[in-house]
């Protein structure tokens, strides 16, 4: 059963995934965007990090992407093609990144196959994965740091408010 | 027969029972809005089609069925005709961690009234809600029209400004309840210790936050027909209307059960107990008092549609962002001091 969805998932996640960078359109591949951020968070579920799943189906499906397609919609795709082709060094700029972070990735997986430790304790797991579990480490553990990036959020939104602000006087 | 085999068939008689209650709702809700609208109005409302026009909802949909399906030539078919199905995918899946009586006991197995118990319940409403706003604004975007464009634009807006006040009146609740489970929110709030009764701010907050997460009046600027035509849905006809018709009767029928759930004792009949009847009547009035609450919250979106006048955009974001979100920040404060004294 679980073998059978995640099949289904990764296999949403990969065809997704390429069509974001195929597309022409933005719209349609910021549509296809979401359906990837959705099958990620089916894997989340998968192995058992509820919180996880649906915090990205809330932040990074609902409000970032709404973000981005409110800023696609008023754009003119024509324009943006002529943009992306008239600039050489975008592209090799692009490959450069996606080869080394390729690199990167498989160099995790391959240190992940061979040298991880099978969690033996499942029941530890699903456990590590729920609300409370996650509530109770950010407000005692990882206290500072939550409101240390609680704080870079907040300067970050008072920044953007300024920038905005100037344009618009 | 084992358990497994016994909760499926448990699980798919759940599924049938909620979606047909959802359908028939629906339809007759449009019934009573028609005919509470006429009220209001000093009309009669429908009443050609059998007794009092109770047969109105089904002549409503075979006319629906029976017209032309039109898509824009600019349209982008695909999305164009994905877009209604999104918003009755919506509509349709947040009713399953919305618990509508307590748990009961069949063949020695306990069976909670609810699609499915889960420990995320609430962040899963808003997780759904938030994928809804894509219903609108594909709808809007793929129509190739500037008014469906400007009522999707409009809607996103509106959504993502109420939905901020929404996450923060629910954490009041949660600091209450501490759980995300909505049965334990329900038995949480036992006695007259709804949460209305504890926050009425997060309440008043949450419930309007909820009219504007259905695009109800006086929130329903995505549609504003003297300015939009018909907003988002300008462009569409027969069934795909039809399906943004059902969806948004089908989210009112979601956010009055929320709200019901979260500040208004959800299935808890105040001191039911104590009357001394056998646990199946028991049952019975609580499950009666829920449905009897989210039909007086259905009345109360009607009457208010049918009273309010629509808010102008710069008057519907000064409430969102200068207004609703101090006051539900505020009933946070107000929450956790009031939970503080408690204890």
């Amino acid at each position: 059963m679980e073998v059978i969805l995640f099949a289904v998932f990764a296999s949403i996640a990969v065809v997704s995934s390429v069509l974001v960078v195929t597309r022409r359109n933005p719209v349609i591949a910021a549509l296809c965007l979401i359906l990837n951020f959705g099958s990620l968070a089916g894997m989340y579920l998968l192995l058992s990090a509820q919180f996880i799943a649906v915090v990205q189906i809330i932040v990074y499906a609902g409000a970032i992407m709404v973000l981005f397609l409110f800023v696609l919609m008023l754009l003119r795709p024509d324009m943006e093609r002529s943009f992306f082709r008239h600039d050489p060094l975008f592209k090799w700029a692009a490959i450069i990144v996606s080869v080394f972070t390729f690199l990167l990735l498989v160099y995790a997986i391959i240190l992940t196959t061979f040298n991880a430790p099978i969690l033996a304790n499942h029941a530890k797991t699903i456990e590590i994965g729920t609300v409370e579990a996650i509530g109770k480490e950010l407000f005692s553990n990882f206290l500072l740091p939550f409101e240390a990036i609680g704080f870079v959020l907040l300067s970050a939104t008072v920044g953007a408010m300024l920038l905005s602000k100037k344009k618009l006087d | 027969m084992n358990d497994f085999l016994f909760y499926i068939i448990v699980a798919l008689v759940k599924i049938v029972i909620i979606a047909n209650m959802i359908l028939i709702t629906v339809s007759y809700l449009v019934y009573f809005e028609r005919k509470i609208s006429a009220w209001t109005q000093n009309r009669v409302g429908p009443n050609r089609v059998g007794y009092l026009g109770l047969l109105q909802p089904f002549a409503d949909v075979l006319k629906l069925l029976l017209k032309e399906d039109i898509v824009p030539k600019v349209a982008n078919k695909f999305i164009h005709s994905m877009a209604p199905f999104i918003a009755l995918f919506v509509a349709f899946t947040t009713y399953a961690v919305i618990p509508f009586g307590p748990s009961i006991t069949l063949w020695g197995k306990e069976i909670p009234l609810m699609m499915a118990d889960v420990n995320i319940g609430i962040l899963y409403v808003l997780a759904l809600t938030s994928i809804g706003v894509y219903a609108i604004t594909f709808a809007g975007w793929s129509s190739g029209s500037k008014y469906s464009l400007l009522g999707g634009i409009r809607s996103s807006a509106q959504m993502i400004s109420y939905e901020i006040s929404m996450g923060f009146s629910i954490a009041g609740v949660l600091i209450f309840s501490q759980s995300l489970r909505p049965m334990e929110i329900v038995i949480a709030q036992h006695g007259w210790m709804w949460n209305a009764v504890l926050q009425p701010v997060g309440f008043l907050t949450f419930v309007v936050a909820a009219f504007a997460e259905t695009n109800r009046l006086p929130f329903d600027l995505p549609e504003a027909e003297p300015e939009l035509v018909g907003g988002y849905h300008t462009e569409y006809s027969s069934m795909k209307f039809a399906a943004f018709f059902l969806a948004e009767y089908a989210n009112m029928i979601i956010g009055s059960a929320m709200i019901v759930t979260l500040y208004l004792g959800g299935w808890q009949f105040p001191y039911v107990e104590t009357f001394g009847f056998s646990p199946a009547v028991t049952i019975g009035l609580q499950v009666g008092a829920f449905f009897v609450k989210m039909g007086a919250l259905l009345f109360f979106f009607i009457w208010v549609r049918w009273s309010i006048p629509r808010f102008r955009y710069d008057q519907l974001m000064n409430i969102g962002w200068k207004v609703m979100f101090p006051l539900s920040l505020l009933n946070l404060i107000w929450a956790a001091i009031l939970a503080m004294i408690m204890k």
